[in-house]
């Protein structure tokens, strides 16, 4: 594979391979950014990988209280999956169960999309009557009756079919400490891209995984070209200074916030050079027949 | 192009009903048809061209330099573009409008707004009785939109109200909110006699605790809502209100236990 270097690192001239997706998100917002942040965290907890949890969903900006409906610090959440269905089914789920639960919470639409998902219009039967319906300023809103007030909740949210799943980039490194490193620097510059989120623990993930694997019925197993415990048996993508590598995945709300994300994210890393970071970053990718958006890295540096 | 506009040559002499000057009612019609339009009352078949000097082309734009309390039925059915009347008007004003704005600069008679839809609908002066609500015999008020009094409103004001929201900002008479089914009437000042009587759901708000409630009103404490500072910045955002209304934790009524007591005064606490 051809290589480029920037700054002393080595860049795969490869690309990462992305899925076409569906995404709404909401804004939650409560008396502080603590706990809005703490529903939000709550409400897109075990929601990775579409593979195992059904949606993919993380805290997209923090927002202060003058940019949000009601006037109290909150945070916008993105939620992506793969169809309308379980993406309705996971926000209503995630909204009864987490957001409604949370003390102070309040949320509202945070995507004016072409179609709708149902909030608070899915919640509202928790008020057992006593909930009531508010339409001002062309917007309908639901204020269910609860132990510390009133949860309120817009009736409805948008949904978008623009929404881009999979963006990656891989930080090889030559322990676990600099591939960790270079995957935070990567992962606090792309929480600044708006319309981006990473769904992993923190934004990192560990186990990479390929399509398919040698049991029946695993739809992905671990990506062994990348398992620098497997260098010698397998047919690895690793070169012997490689001991660790750690991967970013990015979810979009258009393939140009995804992008954007990957460009931030390798900007970060690069800028951080090899001493302490990652020696080489690369991409993942199916060989481009599975995912109609391909990121070419050597387009993303800037 | 200039507005529509119908100037009041001389004060009329017998109520007029204007529901036939909106800019639906009046597109493609010429100035010699505009002025053979019959808006007397009488036997006597008074036009547009008796009362009125036509100036203007604009028909989205409609202006009524002049007012008078005899001008019956102004922008009623409005459904589109913008109205505006320099002075006062009688009652039925902007009746069952569905869209476009309505200004009237002066006061407005009895049943101001009587079943609004859609819209907004201001008055910078006072309005009678009745504000938004039906006529003897309909079964809901207003429906939708936006209905602002800028001086005071008479008894009875919001009757029947469905939905939308009405804003009354120098007080109110007796039986604010009779009837209510649902949707949002906001008082500044003085309310009258048991304000939200019969009241079935909806909010009334006010921005000082209620004199003169009904005993089937009942304290439900000073929550700390969401929905107070949401309907604050509404009110900033739509110029209804230049400073918040209620605050982040209002004091709250719940009635009318009388019916389904599912409705609600919210009211800003002053003592704190």
């Amino acid at each position: 594979m051809q290589q480029l270097s920037r700054n002393g690192i080595l860049v795969d001239d490869t690309f990462a391979e992305a899925f076409g997706m569906r995404a709404t998100a909401i804004i939650i917002t409560a008396p502080t950014l603590r706990w809005a942040r703490q529903a939000a965290i709550t409400m897109t907890g075990y929601a990775t990988s579409v593979i195992g949890c059904g949606c993919e969903a993380a805290i997209d900006v923090d927002l202060p209280a003058s940019k949000t409906p009601d006037g109290r610090p909150g945070c916008r959440v993105m939620i992506f999956a793969m169809g309308t269905d379980e993406l309705q089914k996971q926000l209503k789920s995630r909204l009864g169960q987490c957001v409604l639960t949370s003390p102070g919470s309040a949320c509202f639409a945070g995507l004016d999309g072409t179609a709708s998902l149902d909030l608070g219009n899915s919640l509202r039967y928790f008020g057992d009557g006593w909930q009531i319906s508010k339409k001002f300023g062309g917007k309908h809103y639901w204020r269910v009756p609860v132990m510390d007030g009133e949860f309120l909740c817009e009736a409805t949210t948008g949904l978008t079919k623009l929404a881009v799943g999979g963006g990656n980039l891989l930080f090889l490194a030559a322990d676990n400490t600099k591939a960790l490193n270079a995957a935070e620097r990567a992962v606090t510059a792309i929480e600044k891209v708006p319309g981006a989120i990473m769904p992993f623990p923190g934004g990192i993930v560990r186990s990479g995984s390929k399509v398919g694997g040698k049991y029946k019925g695993m739809m992905a197993s671990t990506n062994d070209a990348f398992a620098p415990t497997l260098r010698g048996v397998v047919d690895t993508s690793l070169t012997p200074d490689i001991n660790a590598v750690l991967e970013i995945v990015i979810d979009g709300e258009t393939s140009d916030a995804v992008a954007a994300a990957m460009r931030a994210g390798l900007k970060a890393v690069i800028d951080f050079g090899p001493k302490k970071g990652a020696l080489r970053i690369s991409a993942g990718n199916y060989g481009g027949k599975l995912g109609k958006f391909h990121y070419h890295l050597k387009d993303l540096l800037s | 192009m200039k507005a529509l506009t119908f100037t009041l040559i001389s004060q009329p002499k017998e109520r007029l009903d204007l529901s036939g000057l909106t800019p639906a009612a009046l597109a493609g019609l010429s100035d010699i048809q505009v002025a053979r339009l019959r808006i007397g009352t009488r036997r006597s078949p008074v036009a547009v061209g008796d009362v009125f000097k036509i100036t203007g082309k604009d028909v989205s734009n409609i202006v009524f330099e002049g007012g008078s309390a005899r001008f019956d039925k102004i922008g009623a059915g409005l459904s589109a573009g913008s109205m505006r009347v320099t002075g006062d008007v009688g009652c039925q004003a902007g009746r069952r409008m569905s869209g476009g704005s309505l200004c009237i600069e002066g006061s407005a008679g009895d049943h101001a707004g009587s079943c609004i839809i859609n819209g907004r609908m201001e008055i910078k002066g006072n309005a009678g009785d009745y504000l938004g609500g039906p006529l003897a015999g309909e079964q809901i008020g207003t429906e939708g939109g936006i209905l602002i009094v800028r001086g005071k409103a008479g008894d009875y004001a919001g009757d029947r109200l469905r939905r939308g929201t009405i804003a009354i900002l120098k007080g109110c008479g007796d039986y604010a909110g009779y009837r209510m089914i649902a949707g949002t009437i906001v008082v500044c000042g003085r309310t009258g006699a048991i304000p939200g009587y019969l009241m079935k759901r909806g909010s009334l708000l006010f921005d000082r605790r209620p004199e003169n409630l009904s005993p089937t009103f009942l304290p439900c404490g000073e929550p700390e809502i969401a929905f107070s500072t949401l309907f604050d910045r509404f009110l900033i955002d739509e110029k209804i209100m230049d400073r918040a209304l209620l605050g982040s934790k209002p004091g709250k009524y719940g009635g009318d236990n009388a019916v389904s007591g599912k409705g609600e005064i919210l009211f800003r606490k002053r003592d704190r």
